[in-house]
C-alpha cells in the first residue's frame, strides 16, 4: 500500500505531515495520529464529527461529496464552501500533499 | 423487541444489587455476566432506547469483529444482546442521565484486601458493605451496592454550535430541547436545522409563539417530506420567515437574548430579533457528570485495574470504551470480556459470605436453569 503525505492543521494553527495510506479514509489517518477529532461514528457518515475544510486548490479536486454527506454536513457546525466529512475522503494516490484543517467540535 | 424490556418510567425509587450506567452492547452483556451470578441489575440510559452508540449512531453499519457473527449490524447485534439476557430480567430507565453519585453508608475498601470468603468460611470479609445512590436527572433514584459505569464515549448530548458567548444564554434563552411549550408562548423564536427536530418544532411551536424563524444553512432539508412541505407553505403564507445561512453571532445581556446575527453562503450578515433560539444539530457525547463522582480520570476516560475492571474507588467499575488500562483496544468485544472480569468481583461484593464458583453454560445446570434451558 502506498503511502500518501497530508498535512493537517489543527484547532491551534500547528500544521501536522502525516503518512496516511492509500485506500485509507482520510479520517481515519487523522485518528491513529491521535489528533483531535472525534468521529464518533467510526465512518458510517452519520454524525458529522470528523467535519474538515479542505484549502480551496484541494477541494475542487476531490471528488465531490455524495448527497448523504452534503445531508450529513447539516448537522456539522461552522460549514463553509469548502468543508467536508474527512471519513468520506478516500486517500488515493493523486491526493499526495493533501490540504485540509480540522473544524471546531461540537 | 423494546416492548419486551421492563422499563421504568421517570422518577420513584429502585434498590438493586448493581446500577449500570448506559445500555450499549457492553451494558447489556454486564446484566448477563451479572445474571449468571445471581446478581440484580438496573441498566440507566440517556437514550430513549437500549443499544448505546450501535443504535444511535450505525444500526445499519456492518460490524466485521465481533467473535462468531462474521457480520453483524449495531441494531442486530443489539437485538441478539437483548434476547440473550432476557432470563435476568434487567430493569431500565431510559431517556435519563445519571447526574449524581453518593456513598450513603458504609466503608470502601480497596479491592486487593478483599479476599474472597474461603470454602466453608461464613465470615463477611467486609464489616460494612457499602451502598450508593444515584439521582438521574428526572428525579430517579437508585441505591446499589456495585456501579458499573459503562458509559462509552459518555453521554450523548445536544451539539452546540461554537458561537461566542452562546453559555451565558442557555437554559434562559437557548434551548436545545422543548421540555414544555408553553414557555414559548407569545415569544420570537429562531430555530436551527435542517432535520426532523428542527422542522417539527417549527411546526409545532408556530402555533404558540408570536413569531418563529426556521434558519437552515441550504434550501433543502432531510426532514420527513410531509414537515417540510408544510414548512413551506407556512413560510410561503408569511406565517413563518425562512432564512438561510448560520448564526454567526448573539445579542443581549444577562442571559436574555434580544437578537441574532446571521450569516449568509456570501457571508453578508444581518440581524433578526428574536427572545430565544433552539439550535437543533444532533446529538454528540461528552463525559458529562461522570467527570464530578471523584474518580480517577485520565484523558476523560477512567483508568481501572485489569484484574476486575475497578475504578480507582472500591465497588465502582468501569468497562467498555469509557474506561483506560495499558494496551487498552476500544473494542466491543473488549467490553465483553471486561463485564465477564468485573461481575466476579461484583458478586463477592454482593454476596459477601458466599463461595464464588466457577461453571460453564455448557455444563452447568444450574447456570441452564437460570437462562431457562429446557
Amino acid at each position: 500500500m502506498q503511502t500518501i503525505t497530508v498535512h493537517i492543521t489543527d484547532f491551534e494553527g500547528t500544521r501536522h505531515t502525516l503518512a496516511g495510506l492509500e485506500g485509507w479514509r482520510l479520517m481515519e489517518v487523522i485518528r491513529d495520529y491521535g489528533l483531535p477529532i472525534k468521529a464518533e461514528c467510526g465512518g458510517a457518515c452519520a454524525c458529522a464529527t470528523c467535519h474538515v475544510y479542505v484549502s480551496p486548490e484541494w477541494f475542487a479536486r476531490l471528488i465531490p461529496a455524495h448527497s448523504e454527506e452534503t445531508m450529513m454536513l447539516d448537522d456539522a457546525m461552522a460549514v463553509e464552501k469548502n468543508s467536508r466529512l474527512s471519513c468520506q475522503i478516500i486517500l488515493s494516490v493523486e491526493m499526495e500533499e493533501l490540504e485540509v484543517t480540522l473544524a471546531p467540535n461540537p | 423487541m423494546n416492548d419486551t424490556l421492563t422499563t421504568h418510567a421517570a422518577g420513584g425509587h429502585h434498590t438493586t444489587d448493581v446500577a449500570i450506567i448506559g445500555a450499549g452492547p457492553v451494558g447489556l452483556f454486564a446484566v448477563f455476566e451479572l445474571g449468571l451470578l445471581n446478581i440484580k441489575t438496573h441498566v440507566i440510559d440517556i437514550l430513549n432506547r437500549p443499544g448505546g452508540q450501535c443504535a444511535e449512531l450505525y444500526p445499519e453499519k456492518p460490524i466485521y469483529d465481533i467473535p462468531a457473527l462474521p457480520v453483524v449490524t449495531g441494531q442486530g447485534l443489539t437485538d441478539a444482546l437483548l434476547e440473550q439476557i432476557k432470563p435476568f430480567k434487567a430493569e431500565f430507565h431510559f431517556s435519563q442521565m445519571v447526574e449524581s453519585l453518593e456513598k450513603i453508608e458504609g466503608d470502601l475498601v480497596p479491592y486487593a484486601s478483599l479476599t474472597p470468603a474461603a470454602s466453608g468460611s461464613a465470615e463477611p470479609t467486609r464489616s460494612t458493605t457499602p451502598l450508593w445512590r444515584i439521582t438521574t436527572d428526572c428525579g430517579t433514584t437508585l441505591t446499589a451496592k456495585v456501579i458499573v459505569i459503562a458509559a462509552g464515549g459518555g453521554s450523548f448530548t445536544p451539539k452546540k454550535p461554537p458561537i461566542a458567548g452562546i453559555d451565558a444564554f442557555e437554559g434562559t434563552s437557548v434551548f436545545y430541547a422543548v421540555r414544555k411549550m408553553e414557555q414559548f408562548r407569545g415569544r420570537r423564536l429562531v430555530i436551527v436545522g435542517g432535520g426532523d427536530s428542527a422542522l417539527d418544532w417549527t411546526l409545532n411551536l408556530a402555533e404558540v409563539a408570536s413569531h418563529v424563524t426556521l434558519i437552515h444553512r441550504r434550501d433543502e432539508f432531510r426532514a420527513a417530506p410531509a414537515s417540510v412541505e408544510h414548512m413551506r407553505q407556512l413560510a410561503a403564507a408569511g406565517k413563518i420567515d425562512l432564512k438561510f445561512g448560520q448564526v454567526s453571532g448573539l445579542e443581549g445581556a444577562d442571559g436574555q437574548l434580544t437578537a441574532i446575527e446571521l450569516m449568509d453562503g456570501e457571508k453578508n450578515k444581518s440581524r433578526i430579533a428574536c427572545d430565544m433560539l433552539l439550535p437543533f444539530f444532533g446529538l454528540t457525547m461528552k463525559l458529562g457528570p461522570v467527570a464530578n463522582f471523584g474518580l480517577n480520570l485520565d484523558q476523560n476516560l477512567i483508568p481501572v485495574n485489569t484484574e476486575n475492571f475497578e475504578t480507582s474507588t472500591p465497588t465502582i467499575f468501569a468497562i467498555g470504551d469509557i474506561n483506560t488500562y495499558p494496551g487498552k483496544l476500544k473494542l466491543i468485544l473488549s467490553g465483553f470480556h471486561e463485564a465477564a472480569l468485573m461481575s466476579q468481583q461484583a458478586f463477592r461484593i454482593c454476596f459477601p459470605d458466599q463461595k464464588l464458583r466457577f461453571q460453564y453454560t455448557t455444563s452447568s445446570t444450574d447456570l441452564q436453569k437460570k437462562l431457562g434451558v429446557k
